[in-house]
């Protein structure tokens, strides 16, 4: 015979605990996670150190349509043949995936800087690395409030 | 049929570094919508976007669903010598767009 004991209660009471974060991961799985973002950022640093620093990124802090979302990113280099930015690259935390854009530079791009338009799912992180000739790495992130989806939105 | 817009400076001196921007006319379809029948819509976007001048590549850049319908980028170079900028969109179902704007250095 089953009685409701203290005991019981909280073994219950443990499941769930256990069983809450859980739903929560499968019912986001569409959407890149910063876990997802991550594992997108050590396919190109690999075991490199990345430092924070030498960006620039120019997003509005807050947006009403997440559609359209203007992004500037430049980085400190003085652009020369043996000193110049190899590679700039965007991520997002919760996209459904967390690639924006990959650039490749050299030294004759004369200056290290980008602008595009993008679209934010939700308020996130966006996060930018920075490739340069001597291989170091640099990254520096910038949040933007969204207060209109974007990507899986039925309507534009 | 797409439409590019590129706007360089007409006349620079050799050596300034000039701030290339570009436009192009594209859906940019994320792959992550349902359409009114609730089936997902197909991913079509521009994968892939290089700017050449005089045959070298001095820009290229891998584009994702994230970027917005209408790819609006820029960017800088070198002015170098007078010629021919080439700029090359390239992406879903055989997508393929050039377009060249020419350059005059003094």
């Amino acid at each position: 015979m089953s009685t409701t004991t203290r005991r019981r209660l909280m073994q219950g009471a443990g499941a769930l605990a256990i069983a809450g974060p859980l739903a929560v991961t499968l019912v986001r799985s569409a959407r890149a996670t910063p876990e997802s973002m991550q594992q997108a950022i050590d396919k190109i640093v690999g075991s490199g150190k990345v430092t924070k620093g030498k960006i620039a990124i120019d997003i509005p802090p807050l947006v009403e349509n997440g559609n359209v979302v203007p992004l500037t990113v430049s980085v400190d280099s003085p652009m020369t043949g043996d000193n110049y930015v190899k590679a700039i690259h965007v991520f997002n935390e919760k996209n459904p995936q967390p690639h924006v854009i990959s650039i490749k530079l050299g030294p004759r791009a004369g200056k290290a800087a980008v602008s595009t338009r993008i679209r934010l799912a939700t308020t996130q992180m966006v996060v930018v690395i920075a490739e340069m000739s001597d291989e170091t790495l640099w990254t520096d992130r910038a949040e933007c409030i969204v207060t209109a989806a974007a990507c899986v939105e039925a309507t534009l | 049929m797409a439409r590019a817009l590129i706007n360089i400076p007409p006349k620079v001196k050799r050596g300034e570094v000039i701030e290339i921007k570009t436009l192009i006319s594209h859906v940019m379809e994320t792959g992550f919508r349902p359409s009114n029948t609730g089936q997902l819509i197909p991913r079509d976007i521009i994968t892939n976007f290089t700017c050449s001048y005089n045959g070298e590549e001095v820009f290229q850049s891998t584009l994702y669903p994230a970027i917005a319908a209408n790819p609006y980028i820029t960017f800088f170079t070198v002015a170098t010598e007078s010629g021919t900028l080439t700029f090359q969109w390239t992406g879903d179902n055989g997508y393929s767009v050039t377009e060249t704007a020419q350059i005059t250095v003094e």
